[in-house]
């Protein structure tokens, strides 16, 4: 349907000394119009000092994810037509993240929480070595793609509970990048991985509610990865082998 | 399965050692109540069954007893099944306590094992009250 000329009454996060509030702006709505041509039109239009990030609008780059109407989402491939109540939108950073300025978020620990979950992969081969083989049809290699596809948007982070009660908790996107790296055959840093997902700030932290996988942008579900960390995991305490040395 | 998990944290720093021995023990606790839940499901499933049968037959208690009384696969079946909950409830009243009342992980442990035992005595001796009562 085409809704050209009628008006948004769009409500955005802006900080200020004491914390922030949202701010109102009437902006004309478009066809086929993203959250995301809505933020650049208050910005270029309305109000300069408007702060947000995004770069690619092609939902490749995962900067440009805000909570809107109360639910984390990426904007740069979210159609307000989908989401607007009625010509009401409201936009606010993300969750569980500290704000930087209006609806820019620091992520810098959400992604300290994947070097910490041991989320670099670690292999032996050098350039003079022949490739390695993975047969794209086995079990690993195919879990191992059913999370790839992650653009570390945050949508997962910020719609956590879990991470909302402990912070500490290492948080879906990196437990699925985790995850990924455990079903890689090439990998040789997988006890200390393991180790590392396991206990009070990694996988069983988990209380398996499904709000990442319901919030994932790309359709990946780190309640399935989170589940296999606890299987893999659980597989090396009772062996004893995790986080001992290899043999 | 305490030592061991010391002794594969031993030789690290403190702060990494503890790290370690709790992924152990979340791991070991998580295998432990998942197996216990696969135990759990079959019998509560003829368990079930079970009473349903048994009432609608119109069974007295002493019909009930009648029946239990010399039965070796009676007491294996619920032997087991007390057995599988007293591994499966303390380890979840144990996260819980953890979670929601702050309890320190020693002292849920130690709780969590001293009703595990209470669960065992007090549900074998039953068991043991149907079969050879």
């Amino acid at each position: 349907m085409d809704r050209s000329g009628d008006m948004l009454r769009v409500a955005i996060w802006r900080s200020r000394g004491d914390g922030g509030g949202f701010a109102h702006y009437d902006v004309p709505r478009e066809a086929s119009q993203t959250v995301l041509d809505v933020v650049t039109y208050v910005q270029r239009r309305l109000e300069p000092s408007l702060a947000y990030r995004f770069a690619c609008r092609v939902g490749m780059c995962g900067s440009c994810a805000m909570t809107v109407n109360g639910v984390a989402r990426w904007t740069c491939r979210t159609h307000v037509a989908r989401v607007a109540d009625g010509d009401r939108l409201e936009i606010a950073p993300l969750a569980n993240l500290p704000v930087v300025k209006d609806l820019v978020t620091d992520m810098r620990e959400f992604f300290d929480k994947w070097a910490r979950a041991r989320g670099r992969f670690g292999g032996a081969r050098t350039r003079r070595d022949d490739f390695a083989r993975v047969d794209p049809a086995s079990p690993a290699r195919r879990a191992a793609d059913a999370g790839i596809e992650c653009i570390g948007c945050g949508v997962c982070y910020a719609s956590c509970d879990v991470v909302r009660w402990r912070p500490d908790f290492l948080g879906p996107a990196a437990l699925n990048r985790a995850w990924t790296l455990v079903n890689d055959s090439r990998d040789t840093a997988q006890r200390e991985r393991l180790a590392a997902v396991a206990g009070d700030a990694g996988c069983h932290a988990c209380h398996t509610q499904g709000s990442c996988t319901e919030r994932c942008p790309k359709h990946i579900a780190p309640t399935a990865a989170i589940a296999g960390l606890k299987r893999a995991t659980a597989r090396a305490a009772v062996r004893g082998t995790l986080g001992a040395e290899p043999r | 399965m305490k030592r061991a998990a010391a002794a594969t944290a031993a030789g690290r720093s403190d702060a990494a050692g503890r790290v370690l021995a709790d992924a152990i023990r979340q791991g070991r606790r998580w295998y432990w109540q998942r197996m216990s839940a696969m135990v759990l499901a079959l019998c509560v499933l003829v368990h079930l069954v079970t009473i349903v049968y048994a009432v609608r037959a119109g069974l007295s208690a002493e019909a009930v007893l009648a029946r239990t009384r010399g039965s070796l696969a009676f007491g294996a079946f619920y032997g087991v099944f007390v057995l599988a909950c007293a591994v499966h409830v303390p380890i979840g009243l144990a996260r819980i306590a953890e979670e929601w009342l702050g309890t320190a992980p020693r002292v849920a442990d130690a709780a969590a094992s001293a009703l595990a035992w209470l669960l065992a005595a007090l549900g074998l001796v039953a068991v043991y009250g149907m079969v050879a009562g």
